[in-house]
């Protein structure tokens, strides 16, 4: 690839861009893939497209909009309309809009290959896919839109749920801060927290019923050494592993260690917001939270937390959660030449290292480059250590129905009302009837 | 002079001017049928006809005809019996309470209050916010670490701080029901407040000539004169409540535990997150069925057809 | 005869109680829209801010509105929800009136089967129609548009207006427009010389129940509408009350303005409310 040296040919070519749009900036700015290898040829895709994206802290509207405007310089002759939607309505929207061809791209979750590559909403890009792009994106990320081993989107958000902890706090419960290596040290240390009495729940979660609690419970699955489907494709999270993650979250629940806001209607951004307001010591988040919580102007604890590793489970296993998302072509689209343009434009490394305190790029190479590097040390070191195992919630067509039947089980089993594994049982029978029907 | 032209009128109507009516009135319902009908008409039936298939896809294609199964198919399903129960219950309690809090509250303001009008525009306040925001103000009044319900009962010693009142399945439901109740018990004051103005106070005047106390005479003379009002309103609210989706989505999204799914949620989660589009469809028309029969429970129960024009 | 003193006393305790029972939200509401975001989840609690602060406020009147600003987009927002809310309004209680008239007053064949087939539109759950209705919207090419909104409430809401309104025309003389036709009115002539001016109280009732339902309307909002473009105010404070985002103050802010022009025009035509709209409904 053409990390260290483009790096630097960017920084002067934005500026000269910046300074008096020179076309010279403007050609070094282009992905030298075959695919687009000329200034020539960009000016050959015409026409416009609309691009669907999700309104989010990590790649914000405006750096989409900054990421547009160069796109614009490098294909004048394409229009890019853009609109953002809450996590919540993404899905939706893009199965009301299918049938309309309202947009051209659109953003896509982990979870949605299977289901949208399957009924065809979204375009088989198999063939567009340059084979160096397996080996320079990081596993984790080329994994995030493949189904049947088709590509059906464009990596360009790659996340997982790091572990982050309040330093004063540890500090003031006289808690070595290498313990919080394992889960089993997460759980002394936050007793030793509630002990000191520095806080009423030292932990909290994104446990409301949702896909957010499912992230949280697969992360810890994969602690626990927990398998979600075997290998036959039929649910084993009722047995070992899953069934120790669940009475793991139960029984923090139980010690009253864990906010019991937790599973009411917390979801990410709650957890965010306690961990700021110094009210929690710890929790498991998306990258994001990292620039927020340490914001002097919106957190309390800034300079005063730390970002790891997802802690390890008994067996030593740490995977993260896969929660990236990719860029997929409609497949209504009118303009899959522009639509492809705009996509591997926004997922070129060039435009990802730019926006890298945000969301941290997919590229491999991006991850020793002093300048994605600098922007936040204490998140790239971690990610370099859990970018590397993920685990990835199972590419089947109907995820979303089997998710809902599991997540108010769940639900159920962190509330009390079912044992974790009478509900995590309930959970793979209704899960199995769901894969089967 | 009145008389006279009462006498022109009577010849008048069995003249013929009268006749074609019928004309003139669908040139006066045209428009109606026009913005309602064409937009309308085609998504229903198309609904209905989508409940006969194996629909999984918003693409077309050809998709297997399965009759009524996907109807079968929700009878036989336990969260399809959950979240009935749980709209059966947010209908009952939050139209119960709405319409018992409803009277007395047209009650209170139909009587000799100082500034009434006053009085009567503080209720129509919780009505006119958007049901968007009541659910967000609610969730934020009940929330569990700064939430201002839990720090009210602190203050009066009445329980413990950190409460969380969306945490388990059933009490979520009871707080998702006052926050409905809050919001529009006043529709029910308006409707019950246009009744007792209609109600003729000699009536009253009558009854306490023959020694009737007022509570006698609020069972005897109000209540079946309000009847009618009554039943318009509580088919309203019942019409609503079994449509609620709003306030379930901004407060709760169905959850903890699935104890907040009510029947239109559910099929809005099958039909667009799960892509079950005939289930979906069999699902919304169940829906309509649920609310006709209800609302004809109603009509029985109150023995009275007098909703407008209709029965 | 006055009533007792126990009575007075007792009606206007309940009076106050039942003020502060709906206004007491409605405060809290006022009051987090003002409070830092600091001080919103501060331990202890704070009843009223220390620093009460309408930044928020000036941010949603005075950013400006570039589509990337959620405060400048809550603006933006409020003028399409108030565009929306007046022209389906306006549309639905011209076309219902004039049905409503015919349910009202005129003799035809399957009257009662049309008015209940009008009404049973209002039963409909959304649901029912989203997606096909997702289907013409598109095909006009009027999705994220005002004007698809527009339409889509006219065919939801003129059902209820046409059965508001056809009550309050029943509950009206019909004397009045027969003398006037021995006069030699036309029907019509009678309509709006003798029948809309007297139908006063009943216009308004059903015209501010035609703008609360569509001010208020979420679901089809949320799947119709995705750019500032026409996005109307309950979609835009869902969105920013979502996963990734939360900042109550704001969402109270926004709220706060939502809430306004509703609660302005029920209070100006409250009077009407009661004549109005119900007199009609409730009387044979």
């Amino acid at each position: 690839m053409e990390n260290e040296e483009s790096i630097t040919d960017r920084q002067v070519s934005r500026r000269a861009i910046l300074g008096a749009g020179a076309a010279a900036g403007l050609v070094t700015m282009m992905p030298t893939e075959g695919y687009a290898a000329g200034f020539s040829k960009a000016a050959n895709v015409k026409g416009t497209i609309s691009a669907l994206f999700m309104k989010q802290a990590g790649y914000s509207d405006t750096d989409v909009a900054k990421m547009t405007a160069d796109f614009k310089k490098v294909y004048p002759n394409v229009t890019v309309k853009t609109e953002f939607v809450a996590y919540e309505a993404l899905h939706d929207k893009i199965v009301t809009s299918a049938l309309a061809h309202t947009y051209d791209v659109v953003l896509i979750d982990v979870i949605w290959p299977a289901e949208f590559g399957s009924k065809k909403m979204v375009v088989d890009i198999t063939n567009r896919w340059p084979a160096s792009w397996t080996n320079d994106m990081l596993g984790g990320a080329v994994a995030t839109a493949v189904y049947n081993k088709h590509y059906y989107g464009i990596p360009w958000i790659l996340d997982t749920k790091y572990f982050f902890y309040n330093t004063e706090h540890m500090a003031k419960a006289k808690v070595d801060e290498a313990s919080l290596d394992t889960w089993d040290g997460v759980m002394k240390a936050a007793s030793a927290i509630k002990k000191a009495g520095l806080v009423k729940y030292p932990l909290a979660w994104s446990w409301t019923q949702s896909e957010s609690m499912l992230c949280d419970y697969m992360q810890l699955l994969g602690a626990f050494g927990g398998q979600f489907l075997d290998a036959s494709g039929k649910p084993a999270f009722n047995k070992g592993g899953g069934v120790q993650a669940l009475e793991f979250m139960r029984k923090s629940i139980v010690d009253g260690l864990t906010d019991p806001v937790s599973t009411a209607t917390a979801a990410e951004d709650d957890v965010r917001k306690m961990f700021s307001a110094g009210q929690i010591s710890m929790g498991l988040n998306w990258t994001y939270m990292w620039a927020m919580a340490n914001d002097p102007k919106q957190s309390k604890v800034a300079g005063k937390m730390k970002v790891l590793q997802t802690p390890a489970g008994p067996g030593g296993k740490r995977p993260g959660i896969n929660g990236s998302m990719a860029l997929s072509m409609s497949s209504g689209t009118k303009n899959p030449e522009a639509a492809w343009a705009y996509m591997s434009f926004l997922t070129s490394q060039k435009e990802q290292n730019a926006v890298a305190m945000d969301s941290l790029p997919v590229w491999k190479s991006s991850y020793t480059d002093p300048v994605v590097v600098k922007t936040s040390p204490a998140v790239v070191a971690q990610a370099k250590k859990e970018l590397n195992d993920m685990i990835l919630r199972p590419q089947v067509t109907k995820y979303n129905a089997m998710s809902l039947v599991i997540q108010a089980e769940v639900s159920k089993a962190l509330i009390g009302q079912k044992t974790p594994q009478k509900a995590l049982d309930d959970a793979a029978t209704k899960a199995a009837a769901v894969l089967n029907a | 002079m009145i008389e006279e032209k009462r006498n022109v009128l009577e010849r008048f109507k069995s003249s013929g001017r009268f006749r074609g009516e019928g004309i003139l009135a669908f040139a006066l319902i045209l428009p109606s049928l026009l913005v309602v009908g064409w937009i309308i008409l085609y998504p229903i039936l198309r609904t209905f006809w989508m409940s006969f298939f194996d629909i999984e896809s918003p693409l077309p294609g050809s998709y297997p005809f399965v009759g009524l199964h996907n109807y079968f198919a929700a009878f036989k399903s336990s969260d399809f019996r959950m979240v009935t129960e749980h709209s059966l219950y947010f209908t009952f309690v939050s139209t119960f309470f709405e319409l018992t809090l409803g009277i007395l509250i047209a009650l209170l303001l139909n009587s000799p209050l100082k500034f009434r009008g006053f009085w009567r525009s503080i209720v129509v306040i919780p009505w006119a916010l958007p049901t968007i925001v009541n659910g967000a103000l609610w969730k934020w009044i009940y929330n569990g670490n700064y939430g201002v319900l839990n720090e009210l009962l602190h203050v009066f010693h009445l329980g413990g701080q950190g409460h969380n009142w969306l945490g388990s399945p059933f009490e979520a439901l009871n707080m998702v029901i006052i926050a409905d109740i809050w919001k529009n018990t006043s529709l029910v004051v308006f409707f019950i407040l246009a009744g007792l103005q209609t109600i003729p106070s000699d009536l009253y005047e009558a009854a306490k000539v023959d020694g009737s106390t007022p509570i006698k005479s609020f069972w005897n003379i109000t209540i079946p004169l309000l009847v009618p009002s009554i039943m318009v309103v509580v088919i309203l609210r019942t019409i609503d409540a079994f449509k609620v989706f709003d306030i379930i989505y901004i407060m709760t999204k169905g959850g903890p535990a699935s104890g907040t799914q009510t029947i239109s949620f559910y099929t809005y989660q099958q039909t667009f997150s799960n892509e079950y589009f005939g289930y979906g469809s069999a699902l919304a028309y169940l829906i309509v069925i649920f609310t006709l029969v209800i609302a004809w429970f109603y009509i029985k129960l109150l023995r009275q057809g007098t909703l407008e024009g209709v029965s | 005869m006055k009533p007792s003193r126990a009575y007075t006393i007792f009606i206007h305790v309940a009076a106050v109680l039942m003020g502060v029972v709906i206004l007491g939200p409605f405060l809290w509401l006022f009051i987090s829209s003002i409070s830092p975001a600091k001080e919103l989840i501060s331990v202890p609690f704070h009843w009223f801010p220390s620093h009460p602060t309408i930044s928020r406020f000036k941010d949603i009147f005075l950013q400006s509105a570039n589509g990337e600003n959620v405060s400048a987009n809550f603006r933006v927002s409020m003028v399409n929800s108030f565009i929306v809310a007046t022209g389906t309004t306006f549309i639905s209680i011209l076309v219902g009136s004039l049905g409503a008239y015919a349910f009202a007053r005129l003799k035809f064949r399957f009257r009662r089967t049309m008015l209940f087939g009008f009404l049973s539109v209002y039963m409909l759950p959304p649901i029912v129609l989203v997606i096909p209705l997702y289907l013409i919207i598109a095909n006009m090419g009027l999705l994220d548009t005002k004007l698809g909104l527009i339409i889509t409430y006219c065919s939801l809401i003129t059902p209820f207006t046409l059965w508001t309104m056809s009550n309050y025309f029943r509950t009206l003389p019909a004397d009045l427009e027969e003398a006037a036709r021995v006069d030699g009115c036309s029907r019509l002539g009678a309509f709006f010389r003798i029948v809309i001016p007297l139908s006063k109280p009943g216009l308004f009732a059903s015209a501010l129940f035609a703008f609360l339902l569509a001010w208020d309307e979420f679901l089809f909002a949320l799947i119709f509408t995705s750019t500032t473009n026409s996005k109307t105010i309950p979609v835009a404070i869902a969105e920013f009350a979502g996963k990734y985002s939360s900042d109550y103050g704001l969402v109270c802010a926004g709220g706060v303005l939502a809430a306004l022009p509703p609660v302005i025009l029920a209070l100006i035509f409250q009077k009407n409310i009661v004549g109005g709209l119900t007199a009609g409904s409730v009387k044979g």
